[in-house]
């Protein structure tokens, strides 16, 4: 998709215009949000964000790869992966606003 | 963990904020990232992970009860890529 890409920067910004707080503040807050949600997740809990969505912990069982390029056989070993699923609203935002 | 508990360990941490503002800091938080997807944009947030807006195209789908052909229109979907930080937290032994 075509479109700006925002950081942390514009979330802080958005705190500081809407709640008052400082820059600085605001800035702590929004790296306590994301570290909660990070803490939570590796200590393998589920993550539900209401009308946001929810991320979740999978483990992933072993399996033999692939080198795509040189054709040659890999193990990768099993793994957490995180994933998210995004609430019906988002979903429904997304799409609305990104409508051809 | 669900947002009321997120609110409530920002609260605990930020005892001079009223319990009010902290949740609306919260929901900036996650109301700013659904704004920016809902306009196209992407919002990377290093060491969590990025989300971005990925295009399905229009298909043929089936009602699964009936068996019967649906066109389905394309549509534009939120998806999550974790941060390489994060997933080397989520394997680290």
């Amino acid at each position: 998709m075509s479109g700006n890409t925002l950081t942390r920067m514009d979330l802080s910004e958005a705190v500081f215009r809407e709640v008052g707080l400082s820059r600085n503040e605001s800035a702590a807050l929004v790296e306590s949000v994301l570290q909660h949600m990070s803490d939570a997740l590796v200590a393998g809990e589920t993550v539900k964000i209401s009308s946001f969505g929810t991320f979740g912990v999978r483990d992933k069982a072993a399996r033999i790869g692939r080198n795509p390029k040189t054709g040659e056989e890999v193990p990768i070993h099993p793994r957490r992966v995180l994933t998210f699923r995004p609430s019906h609203l988002m979903k429904d935002r997304v799409a609305a606003g990104n409508k051809a | 963990m669900i947002r009321s508990e997120l609110i409530q360990k920002i609260a605990d941490e930020n005892p001079h904020l009223i319990q009010r503002d902290v949740e609306r800091i919260v929901s900036t938080i996650f109301e700013e990232i659904i704004d920016a997807m809902a306009r196209g944009d992407r919002v990377e947030l290093r060491g969590f992970g990025a989300f971005s807006v990925k295009k399905r195209d229009a298909r043929t789908g089936r009602n699964p009860r009936t068996g019967e052909a649906v066109e389905v229109e394309e549509k534009c979907v939120p998806f999550f890529k974790t941060g390489k930080l994060l997933r080397d937290r989520l394997n680290a032994k």
